[in-house]
């Protein structure tokens, strides 16, 4: 199926050319880009390329891949790197050198690397569709092979193997793979789902006692620039206790995602003590990096995450940052022409917006185990100005808002949550979990930790006016203890030990402070003076 | 790919830096023409779109003065590029790579693509190595770091001029490594601002290579120029090993130009009309400094932009500030107060900071001194609202301390007038700071 090149704008192509679908891939030009059907009409075709356009000639080839846009999925993607269109950034590197000039098609997965397969079905077992027919040895991780048909096994392999070849055949013939495409566009299936009431801890004490996530939860973290979203998003990473995480670099700096993956490789999970790499995946595609590739990064990402999913573990997947997808989105949706809604942007973002995040959850897979994935988003709303479009679109479709706030930030206090503004639905799932497993403690410590906080504010409004030596001893207690839960608890410093704060330490942090704050009010209520008691 | 006929006379339309031509045969995106008007002048322009035979072209010069029947247009078959050899240095070009300092056009070793190609984010080595601008407030609290791109914000009628031409004149590596070298990019430049920064050129200890787009100039230039300069940044920095400083001023004309040209073509505008597509057309710039691993060059750039109406939350400031690792934000009020470089400390941030001070960087305490200036000086800012308030008596002795220090530090530390200072000088009057107002802390 080959057609030829009818007209360039952008990063969009025209060609005449039938036999395509909606959505299938195409080849564009000599070159080979990577480009999308996204539109067809009797006169033609309109093609979203993923690279730069520069270069193409009319009248170039245009060959149809008789297939959607989809990533490669099997064991190997753990601790990889790639682009939006999940080519491997180390192997293109070694391949063609630093820079990146477009046009290369290499397989996500290595086929030259050897895997161990340990079945765990026999030859003459009849297999049903989501049997689980054995697993691969991925690094500490058993990467499940779950079989897509129904049948009598012939024969499965036991030992290494490599992915070129396949690892099994039914009896009826039909091979089986090791590996297998997916769609990026379609949501993997799964049995039913189930609803999200787990925590999930981030080592954050803001986040865990204050704004808690919960596994298969979606929560955005917006701010300005300058107010810690990516340090805050790669914290997350590295503490989160998850057993996979995906994180997105969409659209973000270079250096920041060079920075960071040198970083991980040398730490470890603070959960199970391993190599962080071996339980994360990248996909780094940078500001400068083609628009339409950011826009299919976040598919390829969640695509990716769902797949480990389906193996019954707990994924999250960190994106950062949400903004630099929608205004991909803007841009192709006006080199197409379209109508534009609010900002510009097209009026099918929201709903763009909230099938994405319902692609999160908690599930009962085809194999019947229960997987889950998270998402935790940052948004980059121009100005710090949270009612714009994206912000807004977020925060009708997900369960968490922290949001970043610009003075906090310029205070140099991180992570920069508002404590006031933020919220999220979880917090009642959270609690009920918190006061069981580890102190009904748990609860009563958020409600006073809220109350001293809200408090303060209206103590600073009043101090305004009539001087801190003006208010009585006990409002200026409450201050002081505000302060130190600011300070001391609700700050956390990424680049020391204190990046990491399982719910224990949290819950034992915020106790000491608040008994300190109970014994100066009693000698306060007993007479005592603030000075007297606080030096 | 064309073999003959590359020239066209058949114009349907011409409107403003926009050329459509008719029935033109395998026309390549990006493509460089010469449009010879009339008269015979040539000019360049550069293939935008194409549906079937009609190609719009966006001329890189003078439009004034074509017609439809007698000016004609030469497909080149290639993309824009530059030529490039190490005799860049020492010269200065126009926004057209052509010099403008009466001395010969070099000769080309290489012609490089000027759009350049994305870095590889696995093949990015992590910016850690101090580069030493004189300027305290900088150099102690927002350190720049080889590969870093950090901004200067500033406001119309701000010294930003000023402070460009004592980096230029000043910057060079802590160990004063030889092969540093600086490209200045300057947009949109008055005659005034033009005669004004020759000088500083003529002053300079580094080597450098100076793109100038002057104000009366075409429009178009003034987006060719800053990928000119970094084309040559890279050329320097990867092919020749350099660590090369890329200095553009303004951005604020950058982006405009980029307004107007995008309107011109009939785009959808975004906020306060600047395209849609403004925040990627600023990262493909900025994002073109970098380290790479295995080599031994490095590309760090300082981009001035001047905020308008003052407001940071205007695109422009704002997409940059998304884009680069930090800001350094110059201050009305300090610049009132007489302070050069007026800049406000608060504000301002180098993200790249932590991993390029300490030992073996620039010293041993220069993390804390840094933490504790800004610390106290925050406070000390903070308590100026309180004083407004109360009145300096009723405040406490330590606050009445905090003030002092704030006041001393805008006067000692950040203002220095034009006076050069090393690493060790701005560290030692930091910890002089210290412990005069603070000596055993607040």
């Amino acid at each position: 199926m080959t057609g030829r090149i009818d007209g360039i704008s952008g990063p969009t192509v025209n060609v005449k050319m039938p036999g395509l679908r909606l959505y299938d891939r195409v080849y564009v030009g000599h070159a080979m880009l990577t480009g999308e059907v996204v539109r067809l009409a009797k006169q033609g075709a309109v093609i979203q390329v993923y690279e730069n356009t520069a270069g193409l000639a009319m009248g170039e080839p245009v060959r149809g891949a008789g297939l959607p846009l989809a990533v490669r999925l099997g064991p190997g993607l753990l601790s990889g790197i790639f682009d939006g269109l999940q080519r491997p950034l180390q192997r293109l590197k070694e391949e063609i050198g630093p820079f990146i000039t477009g046009g290369q098609e290499i397989s996500a997965l290595d086929y030259t690397r050897k895997f161990h397969f340990f079945p765990q079905k026999n030859k003459g077992e009849e297999v049903k569709q989501g049997d689980i027919l054995g697993y691969f040895a991925e690094g500490a991780f058993k990467h499940h092979l779950v079989s897509r048909w129904n049948g009598t096994l012939a024969w499965l392999v036991s030992g290494a193997c490599r992915l070129d070849s396949p690892i099994g055949r039914f009896e009826d013939g039909t091979e089986i793979p090791g590996s297998l495409e997916w769609p990026v566009r379609v949501p993997r299936p799964y049995r039913r789902k189930l609803t999200v009431s787990d925590p999930l801890l981030t080592g954050q004490r803001c986040v865990d006692f204050l704004f808690p996530m919960a596994r298969g939860g979606t929560v955005i973290l917006p701010g300005g620039f300058g107010t810690g979203k990516t340090i805050l998003e790669q914290s997350i990473a590295k503490f989160a206790d998850v057993d996979i995480v995906v994180y997105v670099g969409c659209g973000e700096r270079g250096n920041e995602m060079a920075e960071l993956i040198d970083e991980f490789g040398g730490l470890n999970d603070p959960w199970t003590g391993r190599k962080l790499m071996e339980r994360t995946i990248f996909v780094a595609n940078t500001s400068n990096m083609p628009v339409a590739a950011r826009e299919a990064s976040i598919y390829t990402a969640v695509s990716m995450a769902e797949y480990y999913r389906d193996m019954g573990l707990n994924v999250l997947l960190l994106a950062d940052s949400l903004s630099r997808w929608a205004e991909a989105l803007r841009e192709i949706s006006s080199s197409l022409e379209e109508m534009p809604g609010e900002e510009g942007y097209p009026t099918y973002l929201a709903s763009r917006l909230s099938s994405f995040f319902e692609r999160a959850g908690t599930v009962e897979t085809l194999s019947g185990a229960t997987g889950s994935l998270s998402m935790i988003l940052s948004v980059s709303p121009p100005g710090g100005d949270f009612t714009e479009p994206v912000t807004q679109a977020c925060m009708r479709a997900t369960g968490g808002f922290l949001m970043l706030d610009t003075t906090l930030a310029h205070r140099r206090h991180f992570p920069a949550i508002n404590w006031l503004q933020s919220y999220s639905l979880y917090e009642k799932s959270a609690m009920a979990y918190f006061n069981g497993s580890l102190s009904p403690a748990w609860e009563e410590a958020i409600r006073r930790c809220r109350d001293i906080l809200s408090r303060e504010m209206s103590l600073t409004a009043v101090a305004e006016i009539v001087g801190h030596d003006g208010l009585q001893d006990a409002d200026r207690l409450l201050m002081r203890t505000a302060e130190t839960i600011r300070q001391e608890f609700l700050c956390q410093n990424a680049y020391t030990e204190d990046a990491f704060s399982p719910p224990e330490k949290t819950l034992a942090a915020i106790a000491a402070i608040l008994q300190g704050h109970d014994s100066a009010a009693e000698k306060i209520t007993k007479g005592g003076t603030l000075d007297e008691i606080v030096p | 790919m064309r073999l003959s006929e590359h020239i066209y006379k058949t114009i349907a339309a011409i409107r403003g830096v926009l050329l459509f031509v008719e029935n033109v045969r395998g026309a390549v995106m990006g493509e460089m023409t010469r449009v010879i008007s009339p008269d015979g002048r040539v000019m360049e322009g550069e293939v935008l779109k194409i549906e079937g035979g009609d190609v719009l072209i966006q001329v890189f010069g003078e439009t004034r003065g074509l017609d439809l029947e007698n000016t004609s247009v030469v497909f080149t078959d290639s993309v824009k590029k530059a030529p490039l050899a190490r005799d860049i240095l020492g010269r200065i070009f126009n926004g057209s790579f052509l010099p403008v300092d009466s001395l010969p056009m070099f000769v080309p070793r290489k012609w490089a693509r000027i759009s350049g190609f994305p870095i590889n984010p696995t093949a990015r080595a992590r910016p850690e190595e101090f580069i030493e601008t004189g300027f305290s407030v900088i150099d102690g609290l927002n350190t720049l770091v080889k590969g870093q791109k950090l901004p200067i914000f500033s406001c119309a009628g701000l010294p930003s001029k000023e402070l460009t031409t004592a980096i230029l004149k000043n910057a060079g590596l802590a160990g004063g490594g030889k092969d540093f070298v600086i490209v200045f990019a300057a947009l949109g430049l008055t005659h005034n601002e033009y005669s004004y920064y020759l000088q500083a050129l003529g002053e300079m200890r580094t080597d450098f290579t100076a793109f100038v787009n002057m104000a009366d100039e075409p429009v178009m230039e003034r987006l060719l120029a800053p990928r000119f300069a970094l084309t040559a940044a890279e050329y320097l920095a990867f092919e020749l090993g350099m660590d090369v400083l890329v200095v553009i001023t303004d951005m604020t004309n950058y982006c405009d130009a980029l307004r107007e040209v995008s309107t011109a073509r009939e785009e959808l505008p975004g906020r306060r009309g600047y395209p849609g597509f403004m925040y990627s057309d600023l990262s493909s710039i900025y994002e073109r400094a970098g380290r790479i691993k295995g080599m031994s060059g490095s590309i760090t750039m300082i981009p001035v932009i001047t905020i308008p109406e003052d407001d940071i939350t205007h695109p422009i400031p704002d997409l940059t500030g998304y884009i680069t690792e930090g800001q350094i934000v110059m201050s009305r009020d300090l610049h009132q107060k007489g302070i050069f470089p007026p800049v406000d400390v608060l504000p301002s941030l180098s993200r790249l900071m932590q991993r390029g001070i300490g030992a073996g960087h620039t010293r041993g305490d220069h993390r804390q001194i840094a933490n504790q200036l800004y610390k106290y000086y925050a406070k000390g800012r903070e308590l100026r609202r309180l004083e407004a308030i109360v009145g300096r008596d009723g405040m406490t002795e330590a606050d009445k301390r905090l003030l002092d220090f704030a006041e001393a530090f805008e006067r000692e530390f950040v203002a220095q007038g034009a006076k050069r200072k090393n690493i060790n000088e701005t560290l030692d009057t930091g910890i002089e700071l210290i412990k005069r107002f603070c000596g055993g802390g607040p």
